[in-house]
């Protein structure tokens, strides 16, 4: 980056903070691949926006760029409060091109796998510079404590962000939501299911209290 | 890091295990490269002391950076005791203070460790020589 840009990007950051009162503020939907950060970015931008974000897919690292949707009006118990949201790419530690290649040619693999690797960057970027809270997405038919997910944690913690844990897909019979609260007890877990809209209510509720 | 010598006529796998003290005056970007450089030569990597969530951070985007196909497919990472701010287990007071930076960590290449199973007693990694 050019010292110019670089220069440009913390005035604006500056400026940003000074105006954090009217501006909205930037929600970044985070979480492992495939829990179902796309699907929930899109039923929000749909609910109060009607149009979608982006692709959602089986296959892991569908989201290879982070994605931004401005100006999201959510309106709860009568108060009302936008915020941008971004949908961002699953965080890993490790991309394997031969994990997609059951789905494609080699070369789409490669090409995925290194996109994906692009976006994972970006994401961890744009949570150490360009995001106010994070809503931290995970697959609750999964085992929570992994790796990843504490490592993000501790790292949206030590950044001082609001987060706001969505324990998403509930409507799975391997469920479990209480292993996410007792796997984060420090934080607010929030069950839904993103893909039936299950529980959006609470979801904007919360949204709304986290954020606003 | 030294080369440890006469490793390559042996067939196995190398550890190193590298003390809070080494790192103490390392800037972040130096222990994210005496860590990755470890890990490229097939090399399991502890830390004694682990990384900040700010240098847990860069790790993860310096390794994304470094992924390339039939070559590097990036880490697996594990840390004991976990990391989190309620951290105060035994072995984290033992290891010094309450400092979530105390914490012992595994790196190692992720297409050489097929497990790397961690409960709250114990991490285990089976690691492979190729
Ligand atoms: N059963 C169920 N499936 C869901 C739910 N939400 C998302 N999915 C499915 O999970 C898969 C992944 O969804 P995405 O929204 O693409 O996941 P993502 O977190 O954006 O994934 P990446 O962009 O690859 O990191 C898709 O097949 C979705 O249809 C849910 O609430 N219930
Ligand atoms: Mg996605």
């Amino acid at each position: 980056m050019g010292l110019f840009t670089e220069l440009k990007d913390s005035i604006s950051r500056v400026t940003d903070r000074l105006f954090s009162e009217q501006e909205p503020k930037r929600i970044g939907i985070y979480g492992p691949p495939n829990a179902g950060k796309t699907t929930l970015a899109n039923r929000i931008a749909r609910d109060w926006t009607g149009d979608a974000v982006g692709a959602e897919s089986h296959i892991p690292h569908e989201t290879r760029r982070a994605r931004r949707k401005e100006d999201v009006e959510i309106e709860r118990n009568g108060k009302t409060v936008t915020i941008d949201i971004v949908d961002t790419p699953g965080v890993t530690t490790k991309v394997d091109y031969e994990e997609f290649t059951d789905e494609m040619d080699k070369d789409d693999a490669v090409r995925r796998s290194r996109e994906a690797t692009e976006g994972v960057a970006e994401a961890m970027h744009w949570l150490r510079e360009d995001v106010d809270g994070v809503i931290y997405v995970l697959d609750s038919a999964e085992d929570p404590i992994t790796q990843v997910n504490t490592m993000l944690i501790g790292i949206i913690e030590s950044r001082d962000l609001p987060v706001l844990i969505f324990a998403n897909k509930i409507d799975l019979d391997d469920s479990s939501v209480k292993r996410i609260e007792d796997a984060f007890p420090q934080h607010k877990t929030v069950p839904l299911s993103a893909k039936e809209g299950e529980n959006m209510d609470e979801v904007y509720e919360n949204i709304a209290e986290y954020f606003g | 890091m030294p080369e440890a010598t006469g490793t390559d006529d042996i067939d196995g796998v190398q550890i190193d295990l590298i003390s809070g003290q080494r790192m103490e005056g390392m800037a972040s970007m130096e222990k994210i490269r005496m860590i990755l450089d470890g890990v490229h030569d097939g090399n399991i990597v502890i830390l004694e002391e682990g990384l900040t969530p700010d240098e847990e951070s860069k790790l993860i985007e310096v390794t994304m950076a470094e992924i390339s196909p039939d070559e590097f497919n990036g880490i697996e990472i594990e840390t004991y005791p976990r990391s989190g701010p309620s951290d105060s287990s035994l072995l984290g007071r033992i290891m010094g203070s309450d400092d979530s930076t105390a914490k012992l960590t595994v790196i190692g290449p992720a297409n050489q460790i097929e497990t790397l199973h961690k409960d709250e007693t114990l991490i285990s990694a089976l690691v492979s020589r190729n």
